[in-house]
């Protein structure tokens, strides 16, 4: 009874199911041969050919029944078994609710977050951009030593001297384009509004890959030193929102920062640009980027990322070699002038590389990365809980039904039959998790990119239902199902009948040893969930920790105010600094702002300015660096940080006056070494558009967190709680950059500010746009992964602790129900109820010990390596450890208590009887 | 002539397996020579015979064969796999049991 057997009963099967009309036409082939003979021989027992022919087909009876009667046969074989047992399963689910509802819910919501996370991370890590050919696609990238000047976009990683020469002279990529984002100024005046804009290089289309959905792309012949205001390129979502969808956008004019573009051609909808996450609404030649910034061409400009498709015969490795021999080329011919040495000397140290680029840049990969994929760890550990409920529920049930199944086998079932019955089961139940699993997985993906889109950047992927999560979905479900159902199926099938209603009848003892595999199963879960609610309490107690660090200001009822204007580019500095004091006093005469002042730097937004200083009379002469911020008068008093000595700026000091500074505490203690700070000088080191400076300190403010709110690095030596900061007033800004942000302290009611200080605004200059944000908002957002991971993990751990105390209630529950025989004797014998629930509970205390022990190493083990999502905690924080540990053993303790308290409650003289 | 003995119920698949047992026949044959080992007491109608060959077959008891046969018509043979013969002796064995039993159960002395 082997393989051979096997294979002909398959062929038959599939004959009978495909081939049927051959299968009959053999049937009736075979009937006639029969009825046939038939004849032949009463024709040779004297009958005439006519009654012989009669006689034969009444001894056959009807032919077509035959054949229905065959036929019958055959297809009840492959089709009938399997319905009447999805009927059957169908009916014990029905029977059993609690177990259907609780087998199908944590499957769904197992199966439904694993999918929606996993989908999240397909998205933004693993998916292909929507380009021809993604994988020769590389990213030209500067490895070196931290580099200067502005930056500006995303992924700035090249200036445009840099990308002309690197393209002139590399031999690894056939062909090569640039490209650089930003915000985008759109219409005039009143009516102007911010797009996402795309900066693309002649090339980038045509290399790419990208047909145009209307018109043309832009192309090597818009893309020329001094093109001006030329040919524009629109998305198709672009096309849609501004303007309607209408045939006529192609070939209108666009205003673009106040510039007449040309709209030329539509993006198809599947492109959204190189960033995954991002969008893009507008795209204009690199060339105009000049009418943005006139200096965009300069050496220290960095705003370009360089990718290009690269030879067929050269791997990613030999590229990199390559441009790396390169590199000291390519800086020697691209050093920025009127920079102090040290910066000159970490420019020539830069050295580029080539990376892999067909997944696209990803600001979203890369800040969420960690977190994305230690929340799948968390996810896989619940689809594990889950699985192990599952099968614990299903051996508990199978244990409970043998002597139903021994009845069975002993009157005929094949083994066979009733292994497949209960994998019906539990298809049955995984298709029903897998249903429900679908809607939670779409819930939890809105939720999780709602976590991680902030007002300022939201989050852009195409999440659909589309097949493939169905079909992940679909997959794990089953996998899921298959597994827990397999093991009782297998089970049940190795046991012998009457083994089965022998040890079925007693329930005398408890036997440990068919118990084994759920004991151990319940224990694997309660480490499991162990590692769960630990890494949860740390992760909530991370994120409150951060929510209520020290900032070093006041951010209630505090705003900032931006401003997009492109006009300002022809002014000179004073002019800019006089309206910039005009903008700054409108703002703060409005009725209910309380405070306003300038500053170019906003805390708490993430964007990092500085400078290199070397302190005079300082004991080592080294150059140090400092974040800086220029402000105008009041901005310490609008956020409420202490001036601890000396003075703060005033009218007076402008550019006229001598330069001054004030600093934090922070940098007195790591830059000044022992100084007296009021008085000290330090000079600013050279750098393009700022000339050498000496400052005279005249105060000294408190700390405040500038750019993050964890840990900053301040280029001293460790990380420290807040950064060396320098402030110089506004009004010496020797270059200002169109129009610094206005922080302002509201009164009581803060309603309706907004579009006041619009109005104002505009009055003053209509080409001005303005956005407001209230800085506690910008300060919730920065937190946003902590936030995520906090409130995912929190929820993981309750779905957890349900599942183990369900699986614990069941086990306990089953082994106390097959002691019954025990305890009753225990207690006719003279037991109190105290000492059974004791008895009981031993076996509950046993295994969540066991649990505990094995997982408290595991969880440790696991959070040390997301030790940097830590925020005020160490993986080993004791009273988390207590914490959570505590949290675990009351949650068994309860769960075992209900079936205890059942246990002892037994009337000794039922449970005797009832055998 | 004696009115032919109802089959009991299942022995049919007994005596068919047995038939295919000594050589592969095709359906037409197995009536035959069954009446004639049985010496006409055991007569298969013809329609139980086809439905229990094909519930054989799609037991995987007897494999079948389209063979020419004596009048060179082409015709269905069937023959005994092994698993066919292993469910041969199982049957013969509970076979023998149930006639041992009822034979002593007939052959209790009446008073």
């Amino acid at each position: 009874m082997g393989l051979g057997r096997w294979r002909d009963l398959l062929t038959l099967r599939l004959r009978s199911l495909f081939r049927s009309s051959t299968v009959d036409r053999e049937l009736d082939e075979e009937l006639q041969y029969h009825i046939e003979r038939q004849i032949e021989l009463n024709v040779a027992r004297g009958m005439n050919p006519i009654e012989a022919r009669h006689a034969a087909l009444l001894a056959m009876g009807g032919v077509e029944q035959h054949k229905e009667v065959c036929r019958d046969q055959r297809r009840l074989r492959v089709a009938d078994n399997m319905i009447r047992d999805t009927r059957y399963g169908l009916r014990l689910l029905k029977r059993n609710p609690i177990f259907t509802t609780v087998a199908i819910l944590s499957l769904a919501l197992g199966v439904g977050a694993n999918a929606a996370i996993f989908q999240l991370i397909d998205t933004i890590q693993l998916r292909s951009l929507p380009v021809s050919e993604p994988k020769t696609l590389a990213e030209v990238r500067a490895d070196g030593p931290e580099a200067f000047g502005t930056y500006a976009g995303l992924n700035a990683r090249a200036t445009y001297p840099l990308w002309q020469i690197i393209r002139a002279h590399q031999d690894a990529f056939s062909a090569m384009f640039a490209w650089g984002d930003g915000g985008f100024l759109v219409g005039h005046g009143a009516e102007a509004r911010g797009a996402r804009g795309l900066w693309v290089s002649g090339d980038f289309f045509p290399v790419l890959g990208i047909s145009p959905e209307q018109g043309r792309l832009i192309g090597p012949g818009d893309d020329h030193l001094g093109c001006g205001a030329g040919s524009a390129v629109i998305s198709h979502a672009f096309w849609q929102a501004y303007f309607g969808g209408r045939a006529a956008a192609v070939g209108s004019v666009l205003t673009v920062f106040d510039q007449p573009f040309t709209v030329v051609g539509v993006t198809p909808a599947s492109f959204t640009g190189l960033e995954v996450g991002e969008t893009f609404d507008i795209a204009l030649p690199v060339c105009s980027a000049e009418l943005y910034d006139r200096r965009f061409n300069e050496r220290d400009r960095w705003w370009l990322t360089i990718m290009g498709r690269l030879k067929p015969d050269w791997t990613i490795a030999r590229a990199n070699e390559h441009l790396r021999a390169l590199s000291p080329g390519f800086v020697d011919a691209t050093i920025p002038t009127g920079y102090d040495s040290g910066f000159v000397e970490g420019y020539r140290r830069l050295r580029f590389g080539v990376s892999p680029a067909g997944r696209g840049v990803s600001r979203l990969r890369d800040a969420f990365a960690t977190p994305l994929s230690l929340l799948l760890g968390l996810t896989g550990l619940v689809l594990l809980i889950t699985c192990g409920n599952l099968a614990t529920l299903m051996l508990a049930r199978a244990s409970a039904r043998e002597r139903e199944i021994a009845v069975r086998v002993a009157v005929g079932a094949s083994r066979a039959r009733l292994a497949s019955q209960m994998l019906i089961e539990s298809l049955l139940v995984a298709a029903g998790g897998a249903a429900l699993a679908v809607p939670v997985a779409l819930l939890s993906e809105r939720a999780l990119v709602a976590f991680l889109s902030t007002s300022a950047n939201p989050v852009n992927l195409n999440l659909t239902a589309d097949w493939r999560l169905v079909t992940s979905v679909g997959a794990i479900a089953t996998v899921a199902a298959v597994l827990s159902g397999l093991l009782p199926a297998l089970r049940v099938s190795l046991v012998h009948p009457i083994v089965a209603m022998r040890q079925a009848a007693r329930g005398l003892t408890l036997d440990r040893h068919r118990t084994r595999f759920q004991r151990g199963l319940v224990v694997a879960q309660t480490a499991v969930s162990l590692v769960l609610i630990f890494s949860a309490l740390l992760f909530i107690q991370t994120f409150r920790n951060l929510s209520k660090v020290k900032t070093g200001f006041e951010p209630e009822r505090t705003m900032a105010v931006f401003f997009l204007d492109r006009t300002s580019q022809g002014l000179t500095v004073e002019q800019k600094a006089a309206f910039q004091r005009q903008l700054t006093s409108e703002i703060g005469s409005v009725p209910g702002v309380a405070a306003a002042a300038s500053s170019t730097h906003v805390p708490l937004g993430g964007d990092i300015f500085s400078h290199f200083f070397r302190v005079t009379g300082a004991a080592d002469n080294e150059r140090k660096a400092s974040r800086v911020a220029y402000v105008s008068p009041g901005y310490f008093g609008t956020l409420m940080i202490p001036i601890r000595s000396g003075r703060d700026f005033v009218d007076r000091d402008d550019a006229r006056s001598r330069p001054v500074m004030l600093v934090n505490e922070s940098f007195v203690r790591s830059h000044l070494q022992g100084l007296k700070p009021i008085g000290a000088t330090i000079r600013r080191l050279e750098e393009s558009d700022f000339p050498e400076t000496t400052y005279e300190i005249i105060g000294v403010v408190g700390n405040t967190k500038y750019a993050d709110l964890r840990d900053e690095d301040c280029w001293c030596d460790a990380a420290v709680p807040m950064a060396p900061i320098a402030y110089i007033p506004l009004a010496q800004n020797p270059n200002p950059y169109a129009w610094a942000p206005v922080i302002i302290r509201s009164g009581t009611a803060s309603a309706g500010l907004a579009s006041t200080i619009a109005q104002r605004v505009e009055r003053l200059n209509p080409a001005i746009v303005t956005q407001l944000i209230a800085l506690k908002t910008r300060i919730r957002e920065r937190l946003a992964g902590e936030r995520m991971i906090a409130w995912l993990a929190g929820v993981f751990a309750i779905l957890a602790m349900t599942i183990v105390a369900v699986g614990l209630y069941g086990i306990i529950a089953y082994l106390a129900v097959s002691r019954k025989n025990e305890i009753a004797i225990r207690l006719s014998l003279g037991s109190r109820r105290a000492q059974i629930v004791g008895l009981v509970l031993r076996e509950n205390v046993w295994l969540m010990a066991a649990g505990l022990a094995i997982g408290l190493p595991l969880a440790v083990a696991a959070m040390s390596g997301a030790r940097a999502l830590l925020f005020g905690l160490t993986p080993t924080d004791v009273p988390t450890v207590v914490g959570a540990t505590g949290l675990l053993a009351a949650t068994g303790l309860l769960a075992g208590a209900l079936p205890a308290w059942r246990a002892a409650r037994i009337r000794p003289d039922q449970a005797l009887r009832l055998d | 002539m004696s009115r032919p003995a109802d089959l009991v119920q299942g022995t049919l698949d007994l005596l068919i397996l047995k038939m295919l047992a000594l050589e592969p026949l095709n359906g037409w044959a197995i009536s035959q020579r069954l009446k004639q080992c049985s010496g006409d007491v055991l007569q298969v109608s013809d329609g139980s015979l086809y439905p229990a060959l094909h519930k054989l077959e799609q037991q995987g008891w007897i494999g079948a064969e389209w063979r020419p046969s004596e009048n060179n018509r082409r015709a269905k043979f069937y023959s005994l796999t092994r698993a066919g013969r292993q469910q041969l002796e199982k049957e013969a064995a509970s076979w023998q049991r149930l006639s041992d039993a009822i034979s002593l159960v007939v052959a209790l002395p009446e008073s």
